[in-house]
């Protein structure tokens, strides 16, 4: 009868040994190494450390290659072991402006204090399968430049000295932790970009994308996106200040936006904005589109029903390890409820045939 | 005799603009009260601070509750205000897609109210549909039939069976003939008329139409710029209207 | 592997579901919102569950691990092994001599006592969900005790098919306060919520934990003229020949024979064990063999 399940503690080691056979794939071909995924898959990498919510680009590479390549089966490796560490504390907040970039444009203004910078960047290749790649990566080294010293400020904040821009008020409250509070509505700005900023890349795509088809249109501009490092530091009570305990890679993208007024405040740009971990621009600029959208009840906008300004909605579905848990979870033995269904239709049906039998008589 | 409705100076400001300014009036039981203006005229504003869908910024309404006589509703608490608008208040929407559930049959929109209150018979819940349909002439066999399925003037019926089955002694209503074709408009002020006095209901009405006001109210008030211009028995203040705005919008009735 | 602190959750962790438990259970049936923390399995397959468990778990314990009714489906040999594994707890899968049973979609057939704790895991814990899919929502249902609405949707099966069309997941009311969704259990199953036992319902992905204290009151919705009836199938078991438990309906041959057999695995068998013989108990004897 029923083998498969009563066979169910040496199927799942079978599986198991199975699935780590598949993993190696043909073993005439060498096998990848963590330090090959971490330098040549890098923008893999920094998803995985974005969406995991935890930056260290060599597990975030052992996680890719135990995941066979699967980037949310990574993210949740990094989650469920991300969980399980100590906490000493937190950071000071990291400051943007002090980034060293490696890339910084803006879509506003043709030049500003600073200068644009392309860095390494897709945009202006041609999107042809270069063969060379199959045979030999080699490449000549690129030219280089000495790194800007200083801090680099950020362009809107030449609109804000002209109050042209809205100006974010400053805030000292802790933000709130998602992953240490349940998440309840309303969520304030700092717990929306918190959920932002772990969501699933694909989900916060789509919904940017939906508000610039119409479903809640902000006009977004593109004011300024870095990418770069920043220092980390951190106030470390025994010793009295703070010290640098390291440095990340971040993606910050700020939107300039439709301004709104009234006719007691005159009319100002408003701004959207996306911090993510690492090298992940498509990420920020959706994330700043969909905070931008978000926050329509703070700038006296309407609710026009668009997905992307429903608080619930979003940050109830952007996290893809809730999100693809709860759907793969249907593969799992539902046949109580199946049967108690079969039986519930079977009666339905009976009776039905029975009226429709009486009736014929 | 206590008076089931008494509101005094109900004010409601949106920013510096006005919505209504320091309403104030009773209402009888068996009463109905219309409220005309034009658009913008602060009607809607007062309706919605009456029903507590608007907060007010002052102004007391005090209803005389079954229990413990008057008391200021907008003194009461989240649940005490659900409580009375399940039971004694029903507000009926211009549209009654905003009063109905749409993906539910009209037996269960009329059963809601019964059940929300306790009702936990089927075939009595059933039967009271039936009764509250055909008092609102929808067929019986319409009874499992979605709304969605309705015509304008047949939804906003069902909206009307879906308020009055639990009885209310107060209801309210926001422009409840608006957007239906003049011959569904009648057949529909009839049908108030005759539930309105059968059931001896007290009501507010909201409406810019002249005609639902003479045919329903008892006594009217005229708001402009959120205030009451004028008050009176209904046949008095529209055959001798002494403020000049209602000399203004009962003239231009008579034109049309 | 390294080591892991006793039961997989760190204390800190473990207080916290605690003290939601503690919370769930002085509130009968309202649902305690909890920071759900994530873990080495897949949100929707037990995490609320394991949490839960993880917390009420002690050394001495020993605990049952079913899905579906069996101790020995795939993801029930998972969740047992995880704990064998962080816990080091002992298991077992006699109903009788569990102190902790984790279940997802069924209540053991035999009555638990009071030494037991059942914990259900949980996909969606808000009952009123599918009426309105707003939290925001729900909780001010809840809280106002708005729950007209369950009824009208009892009321709209009953229009339609002439009787209630909800076969699980039935939704029932706690103590005459909350609505409360007894996780996806058959309807036949309601009867035996009202439990010796202490009952805890955990929700990872959701974050919510709920609970129904021993021998609470918990009455399953419905209308006088159309009562709640724990139904199953019309047939006896063909192993044990039981009429009264919950039957599986397994397809045998390609012609489409087929087997009732138990649902609840330990039930079935202490019932053989003791002598009891069903229709096909031979046959399947042989498959074994």
């Amino acid at each position: 009868m029923y083998v498969a399940v009563k066979g169910g503690e040496r199927a799942i080691e079978n599986a198991h040994a199975w699935l780590a056979e598949a993993r190696r794939g043909d073993t005439r071909v060498p096998e990848l190494d963590v330090a090959q995924i971490r330098e040549q898959m890098a923008l893999a990498v920094n998803r995985v450390m974005a969406e995991g919510s935890l930056y260290d680009p060599d597990l975030a590479a052992l996680a890719i290659k135990q995941a066979r390549g699967d980037l949310i089966e990574a993210v949740f490796l990094i989650r469920a072991y991300r969980t399980t560490l100590p906490r000493f504390g937190a950071s000071k907040p990291v400051e943007t402006a002090d980034m060293r970039c490696d890339r910084r444009i803006s879509a506003t203004f043709k030049d500003a204090p600073g200068g644009q910078v392309l860095g390494a960047t897709f945009d202006y290749t041609h999107r042809l399968l270069d063969f060379k790649l199959a045979a030999d990566g080699e490449v000549p080294p690129a030219a280089m430049a000495p790194a800007q010293a200083g801090s680099v400020p950020h362009i809107t904040e030449f609109l804000n000295r002209d109050g042209l821009i809205q100006t974010e008020a400053p805030s000292c409250e802790t933000p709130p932790d998602l992953t240490r509070e349940p998440l309840e509505f309303p969520a304030n700005r700092a717990l929306r970009l918190q959920a932002l900023a772990r969501g699933d890349e694909g989900f916060i795509l789509g919904l940017a994308y939906s508000t610039q088809r119409g479903y809640a249109r902000n006009h977004a501009f593109v004011g300024e996106l870095r990418i770069g490092r920043v220092p980390v530091e951190m106030e470390i009570p025994e010793l009295g200040f703070s010290i640098e305990i390291g440095e990340i890679e971040l993606t910050e993208c700020e939107t300039v936006n439709q301004f709104a007024g009234s006719k007691t405040a005159p009319a100002q740009f408003t701004r959207g904005y996306g911090l993510v971990f690492g090298q992940t621009e498509r990420k920020a600029i959706a994330m700043a589109l969909v905070d931008r959208a978000l926050r329509w009840r703070e700038l006296g906008e309407d609710n026009l029903g668009a997905a992307a300004q429903d608080e619930e909605f979003v940050l109830s579905h952007c996290d893809n390890i809730q999100a693809t848990g709860f759907l793969e979870h249907i593969k799992l033995p539902h046949y109580v409820d199946f049967q108690s269904e079969l039986e519930l239709v079977r009666r339905l049906r009976a009776e039905a045939e029975a009226v429709a039998k009486e009736a014929a008589e | 005799m206590t008076p089931l409705l008494q509101v005094r100076d109900l004010t409601k400001h949106y920013g510096a603009r006005i919505g209504c300014a320091d309403v104030s009036f009773d209402l009888y039981p068996g009463e109905v009260m219309g409220i005309v203006g034009e658009s913008g005229s602060g009607k809607s504003t007062l309706l919605g601070c009456l029903a507590g869908h608007l907060e007010a910024d002052r102004g007391q309404v005090l209803f005389d509750t079954r229990s413990d006589g008057p008391r200021d509703m907008r003194a009461m608490s989240e649940p005490e205000r659900r409580m009375l608008s399940r039971t004694d208040l029903a507000f009926v929407h211009q549209n009654p897609r905003d009063g109905l559930r749409m993906g539910v049959s009209a037996g269960g929109n009329v059963g809601e109210r019964l059940m929300a209150v306790g009702a936990r018979h089927y075939g009595g819940i059933r039967a009271q549909a039936l009764d509250w349909l055909s008092r609102v002439e929808i067929a019986e066999d319409r009874i499992d039939d979605r709304p969605s399925a309705f015509s304008g003037g047949m939804q906003q019926r069902l909206q009307i069976a879906r308020n009055l089955v639990t009885g209310p002694r107060l209801v309210f209503m926001d422009e409840p003939t608006g957007g239906l074709d003049v011959s569904v408009q009648a057949r529909l002020l009839d049908l108030l008329r005759g539930l309105v006095r059968e059931m001896g209901l007290s009501a507010v009405i909201v409406t810019h139409d002249l005609a639902v006001v003479r045919l329903l109210a008892d006594r009217l008030m005229v708001m402009k710029s959120g205030h009451v211009v004028e008050a009176g028995l209904t046949d008095q203040v529209l055959d001798d209207p002494q403020h000049g705005y209602t000399q203004l919008l009962v003239s231009s009735v008579l034109q049309v | 592997m390294t080591e892991y602190t006793f039961a997989y959750l760190d204390e800190q962790t473990k207080r916290m579901i605690r003290r939601a438990i503690l919370k769930a259970l002085a509130v009968p049936g309202y649902q305690v919102p909890f920071a759900s923390r994530e873990m080495p399995m897949p949100y929707g397959w037990g995490t609320g569950g394991v949490q839960v468990s993880a917390a009420c778990l002690v050394p001495e314990d020993r605990l049952k691990v079913i899905d579906q009714g069996a101790d020995d489906t795939t993801n029930a040999v998972s969740i047992r092994r995880f704990f064998e594994k962080t816990a080091g707890v002992a298991t077992t899968t006699r109903t009788a001599e569990a102190t902790l049973i984790q279940t997802r979609h069924r209540i053991p057939e035999a009555p638990l006592t009071r030494d037991q704790i059942l914990v259900y895991q949980v996909p969606i814990p808000e009952p009123l969900r599918f009426l309105e899919p707003r939290e925001t929502e729900t909780r001010k249902m809840h809280s106002l005790e708005e729950y007209g609405l369950v009824h009208v949707k009892l009321y709209e099966d009953i229009a339609r098919h002439g009787q209630i069309a909800t076969s699980y997941a039935y939704p029932v009311k706690v103590e005459g306060r909350y609505v409360m969704d007894p996780s996806p259990i058959p309807k036949f199953d309601n009867p035996k919520l009202e439990s010796a036992a202490i009952q805890l319902f955990g929700a990872g992905r959701e974050q919510r934990i709920y609970a129904l204290p021993p021998y609470c009151q918990v009455v399953s919705l419905d209308f006088e003229d159309h009562p709640f009836e724990a139904s199953k199938a019309d047939h006896i078991c063909d192993l044990c020949g039981s009429a009264t438990s919950y039957l599986d309906e397994v397809i045998v041959d390609d012609a489409g024979g087929r087997m009732f057999v138990c649902s609840d695995t330990d039930y079935c068998e202490t019932r053989r064990a003791a002598g009891h013989r069903g229709r096909l108990a031979a046959t399947e004897e042989e498959h074994f063999a």
